[in-house]
């Protein structure tokens, strides 16, 4: 077993739930105190990695969704009904339950302070949540890019961090949040209200843009890329983050 | 649409185990096409083992394998893989 | 030892007959999809099913000539090297038996060679005697292409990896050649009542 512990040297972390508070009827917030934790950059993400009692193992890729230097690591979470890992993380686990951890990793999905000009972040879903991680790094270290979060859900109640964003674009601070609602809007809405298209894309993106992050279901995120290259932005300044298959 | 492809960093995980630095910022050269990326910006499937292909030509410029205490990896498909020291 | 999650089951069915479920594996009644690469989406008038390599003489099936052959209906339990098992799976085939009637060969091993690019390797015993089967229905639909329609190799008795997707043709060969997984770490026979996964298994 030596081989082993070579291999798990420098990895994996062990994590105890320290809270979980819901954000939406499916996603749930879970702290974590991690022993060992070297702090990370805003957009990396986590391999979670289940054993049960048999050891029988799982193990999931999920994004990190608290800034760096916080006290713990939060993990933001959304129920796939069939799933084998996102139910047990938003239903079955409790403060002081345990489980693995791996990373920080992934480095080049991560909040660039001075990209050299505006950045829009675009988001489908639980797709948010590593965007979330860059807003709230930008508004602890005080960046002053001009970025605009455009954030895709179905409809309001799938808001995930709703009050939190709801603040976050009255600061003037350079920060914008538009929101696009594809099934259901609330029956005084303003804003989008349908799939992040060409069309919407050109009327939210900055004609200036130097990075977009776009990240979400796999299918979200091949649609927004294409649409994006086709109104011309250069391939190499857009950075996706597919989360893997789901219709939404 | 592929639903089943992620993007490099989806592998950043499993690649942490055998190189030392960051590499998903790592920079490689497709042999079949000579394409140069990120490999974040390297298409990744999941099956038996991880694969990573180019996502100008699609070719497989990377395999990996492990079973836990070993990893194999096979890259044939990367002409280099440049990384920070 | 790992850390235990408490509480933590998975996806599996726990009810299933012992004497069924090979050494290490779990049952499910999913059919998880797993993909090396890219869904190939050749039109059926350009696909074909070729026989070549170490042979007397290629041989070549289109679409129509293939699905004209007797085919067979096949139930089986499958094993995926990723751990998952799941019993009772329905296929609708060519038997390899009947794609390699009449062909004259010397070879003792064959290459699977696939859209998309992906090969696997076996011993032609393997195929051979009832064994193997070129599938295109499952649970009486025409096989989906994310589980590697319109048609896949059947070789049940093997790993899953073993079963083609998006199969193509068969090269055999007089010496045992590597495929896409049997060169990078995985074993090169992969009988799941053995745990054959990996090398040195
Ligand atoms: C780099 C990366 C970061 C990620 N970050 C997050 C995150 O911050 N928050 C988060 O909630 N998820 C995130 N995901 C997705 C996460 O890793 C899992 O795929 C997801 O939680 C489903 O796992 P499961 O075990 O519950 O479902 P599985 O048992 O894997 O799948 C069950 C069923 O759901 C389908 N399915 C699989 N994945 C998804 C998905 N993402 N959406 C919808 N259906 C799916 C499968 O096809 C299958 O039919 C991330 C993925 C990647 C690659
Ligand atoms: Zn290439």
């Amino acid at each position: 077993m030596e081989g082993a512990a070579v291999l798990g040297r420098l990895n994996w972390h062990v994590a105890e739930v320290a809270d979980v508070w819901p954000e939406t009827d499916r996603v749930k917030t879970l702290a974590l105190d991690v022993e060992g934790w070297p702090g990370h950059r805003a957009g990396q993400h986590v391999d979670v990695r289940l054993t049960a009692d048999d050891g029988y193992q799982a193990q999931r890729s999920y994004s990190i969704a608290s800034p760096d230097g916080g006290p713990r690591v939060e993990l933001t979470v959304e129920r796939i009904d069939d799933g084998e890992v996102s139910p047990y993380l938003t239903g079955d686990a409790h403060a002081g339950d345990r489980f693995e951890l791996r990373g920080p990793v992934g480095g080049y999905f991560v909040w660039d302070p001075d990209p050299g000009g505006p950045v829009l972040l675009v988001g489908g879903g639980s797709g948010v949540v590593p965007l979330m991680a860059m807003v709230r790094q930008r508004t602890a270290n005080h960046d002053e890019v001009p970025t605009k979060l455009l954030y895709s859900a179905r409809s309001w109640e799938d808001v995930i961090y709703r009050d939190e964003l709801g603040r976050y674009g009255k600061r003037g601070d350079g920060l914008e949040v538009v929101f696009t609602l594809t099934r259901e809007q609330p029956p005084d809405w303003t804003g989008f209200g349908r799939r992040v298209d060409r069309e919407l894309l050109s009327q939210v993106a900055p004609p200036d843009l130097s990075l977009t992050l776009v990240c979400g279901p796999t299918p979200f995120v091949e649609a927004v890329a294409e649409a994006l290259v086709g109104l011309g932005h250069e391939p190499s300044r857009i950075k996706t983050e597919r989360f893997g298959p789901t219709g939404g | 649409m592929e639903a089943l492809r992620l993007d490099g960093n989806a592998a950043a995980g499993l690649l942490s185990e055998v190189f030392a630095g960051e590499v998903t910022t790592a920079v490689g050269t497709c042999d079949s096409c000579g394409a140069v990326e990120a490999v974040g910006a390297i298409h990744v499937y999941m099956a038996a083992g991880t694969v990573l292909r180019c996502p100008h030509c699609e070719a497989v410029v990377m395999k990996v394998v492990t079973d836990g205490e070993r990893i194999w990896m096979d890259l044939r498909g990367l002409r280099t893989l440049e990384l920070a020291s | 030892m790992p850390i235990i999650s408490r509480g933590f089951k998975g996806r599996r069915r726990d009810d299933a007959p012992r004497d069924r479920v090979p050494p290490g594996q779990y049952v499910t009644d999913d059919f998880p999809v797993l993909s090396a690469g890219p869904t190939p989406h050749t039109p059926l008038d350009q696909w074909d099913f070729t026989i070549v390599g170490e042979v007397d003489e290629r041989r070549r099936w289109t679409w129509d000539e293939l699905r004209a052959l007797p085919s067979e209906t096949i139930t089986v339990d499958i094993s995926c090297v990723t751990k998952w098992t799941k019993l009772d799976t329905v296929w609708e085939g060519v038997s390899v038996d009947t794609l390699l009637d009449g062909v004259e060969t010397s070879a003792e091993y064959l290459t699977v060679f696939c859209d998309g690019g992906y090969t696997t390797n076996l011993p032609l015993a393997d195929v051979t005697g009832g064994q193997a089967w070129i599938a295109f229905a499952y649970d009486g639909e025409p096989l989906e292409p994310e589980h590697g329609g319109p048609a896949r190799l059947l070789v049940p008795h093997l790993y899953f990896w073993k079963s083609a997707k998006w199969v193509r043709g068969l090269r055999l060969t007089a010496t045992d050649e590597l495929g896409f997984w049997e060169s990078n770490g995985y074993h090169n026979y992969g009988d799941p009542w053995k745990e054959q996964r990996y090398w040195g298994d």
